[in-house]
């Protein structure tokens, strides 16, 4: 019972991560019909940031989270507005390739700037390094914080995309993206701003991961940006709570397997996952068939 | 009668013309010009030629979208080159070709009943997820020695059986996508609905089509198999099938001569960037994104979705393979 | 003798019943029209009848060399085999290929070469290549498109799309046909043309037809019987003089208030 509970406790923390890059992922589907590839990079930028601000610049956790937000927002947009704008009429498969060109670029960009090393984040201080035992069940400070900072953020965008104008106009053009813009909503800015949010989620994921788990690489995305984006489909794609449900759903999986059964199997487990819900229900837990006229 | 010659005409200089291909590059192998690192990238073209038109036959002609034709070629390289390690010889070789082919096969059937009914993105994501199973199941069972991967593989690909198989399939290719089932696949990638209402079991040429490119990708990862020393399931991970669609979508997407000039394109960039070992990678990615950007429908377009176009590419497929030797030859 | 047979048919999609319980049958080698407004659930029965949406309730049977078979629920691709064939009214044509390889494909079901020598372009291959292709042409000079043969289909001209649309249904050697707006585009001469092409069509390939069209001059014309659909359900069966004095039918077209005036 008390493994149970850990398991439990740390598959939140890593669900939490899984469900701010899903999230990007879900938005960005919904509203372009793109695979974003570049997404898990623009993550792994954030960690970096995030990496630079604490380190060199010697800032706290917080101030260096909204850094490394807003760093990421303005990479997602730029590289929406290079990369994907010119394309969005081409095939899916075209703009399917830019992205895995531009998830490429920031990778081995990345790797020629900062080297291929792995590198530690800074030792958290204080309230933050702290662990509680209740019972045989060990929550770390930092636990808390993670799945506290997710649950905000996750209110927030839940407020943006409801209640806001822009958040309107975001769910317009994710349903018809013609129509949309016969209403005089502006698709562009609309598509930026998507960008923009998902990207910020992304970043949120990448700093908290490196003071979490301590280590950040230049390809560290690609494998939570993919079990991240099965998580995305599993809860259905497009739709935002679909993304959070799925990204606790495979961390509580994947730690469920490898505390139980094999470590080295979790992968692909994931995977199988995978297959299987879009065998069963392709439009996934939340997401509704669509039929084709004939 | 007349119309006979007519026919025997054209796929005369096909042959004429494959032929001399083959001698040249055996020439400048016998003369010393072209030596082991250049054929090492010869290899990987031809390796990759495969691939590509594999691919495309799923991909570009019937219009099934996979991102994980990688995982067909890592089962087609270890089970070959487990038969290798164990047959000496020629029948060794031959055998272990044949069992990565059918081996792939399998698997794509396998793989493909079940999934072949999910569409676009949905597909591409499934068959990458397949493709990542496969690598880390090779990744931890014994009998392919786990992320170390299997080494002293023997030697046996030379010009010759490279040519073999490439050519050899590149035409029974082209010749299945000139024939009756051949045209009901690609009628799936035009209009699944009409195509089924003409009586076109979808499912079965989805699969079949499916089929034959894992056959295909089996024995691309058999040729690498039986030509590298070391095969490790790294090789063949998402990378790797990203590059095969690269050159797919470079080359265009339903066009067999596309296909294989990408592949030899991008072949070549790759040889030349070879000594910029830091920024090459960068200058890939780069060069994906400016030639999305500015030709999203690749080199050949889509020229060749008529048949009738794919028969005058037939013979352009001709002249491909002379400029192609005189580009070596330089 | 009844040909094709449909008994209670009912399709819902949610809580809307698209098609409610419709009975109809087709004598062999009639020629039958399917009016009824727009939204009635014309294209719906098509695709129930085809296999392209399974009913929710009803059977659909089909007779053939003296034997029924029910086909409702069976794939769509085993029904065209059974001999039912139709076009569609948003043209969905193989639009990328050439006119010959949209008739070809059609074609596909009656092809007897395998694998092999799909590969190895064996005797069997050049001798069943060179029947199919005969037997296109022969189809694509009745409806006037031999000329086209090597176009891409997407460059034809809508008439003409429609046209190949007839021909490659026809391809697949049916025993009922189903036409959706046949001539919907089209202008009055074109409309004439294939008025008399569809009884032509009829005799020589001795094919049951049915129609769904909004072209009443077409309709009344050809058509020895027709069906009339409303809100999903069959409101009248008759004769073409028969329909154009039901009063029920008027006032599906017309509403309640101009009948009645």
């Amino acid at each position: 019972m008390e493994q149970f509970m850990q398991q439990v406790i740390n598959g939140l923390s890593l669900g939490s991560i899984y469900a701010l890059i899903a999230l990007g992922y879900t938005m960005v589907y919904g509203i372009i019909k793109l695979i974003n590839f570049a997404h898990c990079d623009v993550y792994m930028i954030g960690a970096y940031v995030g990496y630079a601000c604490m380190t060199f610049l010697h800032l706290g956790l917080i101030p260096s989270l909204c850094i490394s937000m807003l760093a990421c927002m303005i990479l997602g947009v730029v590289i929406e507005k290079v990369a994907y704008k010119p394309l969005r009429n081409a095939t899916r498969i075209a703009a399917l390739i830019t992205a895995i060109g531009v998830s490429y670029l920031l990778e081995y960009g990345m790797m020629y700037f900062v080297k291929a090393d792995v590198r530690t984040y800074p030792p958290l201080e204080g309230i933050l390094s702290q662990s509680f035992h209740i019972g045989g069940v060990t929550l770390k400070a930092m636990q808390i914080l993670i799945v506290a900072v997710t649950v905000v953020l996750m209110i927030l965008l839940q407020i943006i995309v409801k209640k806001t104008r822009i958040g309107k106009a975001m769910r317009a053009t994710s349903q018809d993206q013609d129509a949309a813009e016969l209403m005089g909503i502006n698709v562009n800015t609309t598509i930026s701003f998507t960008f923009a949010l998902g990207s910020a989620l992304a970043g949120a994921a990448g700093i908290l991961v490196g003071v979490y788990y301590n280590s950040i690489d230049p390809l560290m995305g690609f494998l939570p940006g993919l079990k991240a984006f099965v998580a995305a489909v599993f809860g259905g794609i497009g739709v935002i709570p679909g993304a959070m449900i799925g990204g606790y759903f495979i961390g509580i999986v994947e730690t469920f397997v490898s505390g139980y059964g094999s470590s080295m199997y979790k992968d692909a487990i994931v995977f199988a996952i995978l297959i299987i819900v879009l065998i069963v229900k392709p439009s996934g837990l939340l997401g509704k068939a669509t039929r084709e006229k004939v | 009668m007349k119309v006979k010659n007519l026919m025997e005409k054209p796929a005369f200089r096909k042959f004429g013309g494959i032929i001399v291909l083959y001698a040249v590059v055996q020439l400048l192998i016998s003369v010393g010009i072209l030596n082991d690192y250049y054929f090492a990238t010869i290899v990987t073209i031809g390796i990759n030629v495969i691939l590509a038109v594999s691919l495309n036959l799923i991909t570009g002609f019937t219009g099934q979208f996979s991102l994980g034709h990688a995982g067909f070629m890592s089962i087609g390289a270890y089970f070959c080159a487990i038969v290798t390690l164990r047959v000496p010889g020629i029948p060794g070789f031959l055998l272990g070709m044949l069992a990565g082919g059918a081996a792939a096969a399998v698997v794509g059937l396998l793989v493909g009943l079940p999934t072949l009914r999910l569409k676009g993105d949905y597909l591409a994501i499934a068959t990458l997820g397949m493709a990542e199973i496969i690598r880390i199941v090779f990744q931890n069972i014994e009998i392919t020695n786990g992320a170390a991967g299997l080494s002293n593989l023997p030697k046996f690909v030379n010009w010759s059986w490279l040519f073999l198989f490439v050519a050899g399939i590149t035409v029974l290719i082209v010749n299945f996508l000139h024939s009756s089932i051949g045209r009901a696949c690609i009628s799936i990638r035009e209009d699944e609905i009409a195509a089924e209402s003409m009586g076109i079991n979808i499912t079965r040429y989805k699969v079949t089509s499916f089929i034959i490119g894992a056959f295909c990708a089996g024995i691309a990862g058999a040729l690498y198999a039986t030509y590298f020393p070391i095969i490790k399931p790294d090789t063949f991970g998402f990378a790797k099938s990203v590059d095969i669609l690269v050159i797919v979508v470079f080359g265009g997407l339903g066009s067999i001569t596309g296909s294989i000039v990408g592949a030899v394109v991008l072949g070549l960039i790759s040889m030349l960037l070879a000594s910029w070992t830091d920024l090459r990678m960068v200058i890939y990615a780069i060069l994906l994104i400016v030639i999305m950007i500015f030709r999203p429908q690749g080199l050949m377009g889509s020229r060749e979705f008529s048949l009738a176009m794919l028969k005058r590419a037939g013979e352009q497929l001709n002249g491909l393979f002379h400029k192609k030797s005189k580009k070596e030859e330089n | 003798m009844s040909i094709l047979k449909v008994e209670k048919l009912t399709k819902s999609f949610g809580g809307l019943t698209a098609v409610s319980n419709v009975n109809m049958y087709l004598d062999q080698g009639e020629l039958v029209g399917l009016i009824g407004p727009n939204g009635a659930g014309k294209t719906t029965l098509f695709n129930l009848l085809t296999g392209v949406y399974k009913p929710t309730a009803g059977t659909v049977t089909l007779q053939r060399g003296g034997s029924d078979q029910v086909i409702s629920g069976l794939k769509p691709s085993t029904i065209c085999e059974m001999g039912l064939a139709r076009t569609f009214q948003n043209i969905r044509l193989f639009k990328d290929l050439t006119v010959l390889d949209n008739v070809r494909i059609a074609m596909h079901k009656d092809v007897r070469y395998g694998l092999l020598s799909s590969f190895l372009h064996l005797p069997s291959f050049v001798r069943e290549e060179k029947r199919l292709k005969e037997k296109s042409l022969e189809l694509l000079r009745v409806m006037g498109l031999e000329d086209k043969k090597d176009e891409l289909a997407k460059n034809l001209p809508y008439g003409e799309q429609r046209h190949l649309e007839i021909a490659r249904a026809l391809a697949t050697n049916p025993v009922l046909l189903l036409l959706d707006e046949p001539a919907a585009g089209m202008n009055p001469a074109e409309t004439a043309r294939l008025t008399e092409l569809i009884g032509w069509i009829r005799e020589n390939y001795k094919v049951t037809i049915l129609l769904i069209e909004h072209d009443m001059s077409l309709v009344m014309k050809v058509c020895e019987r027709i069906f009339v659909l409303d809100y999903g359900m069959i409101i009248a069966n008759g004769t073409p003089a028969e329909i154009q004095s039901d009063k029920r039918v008027i006032e599906a077209y017309l509403g309640e208030d101009v009948a009645n005036a």
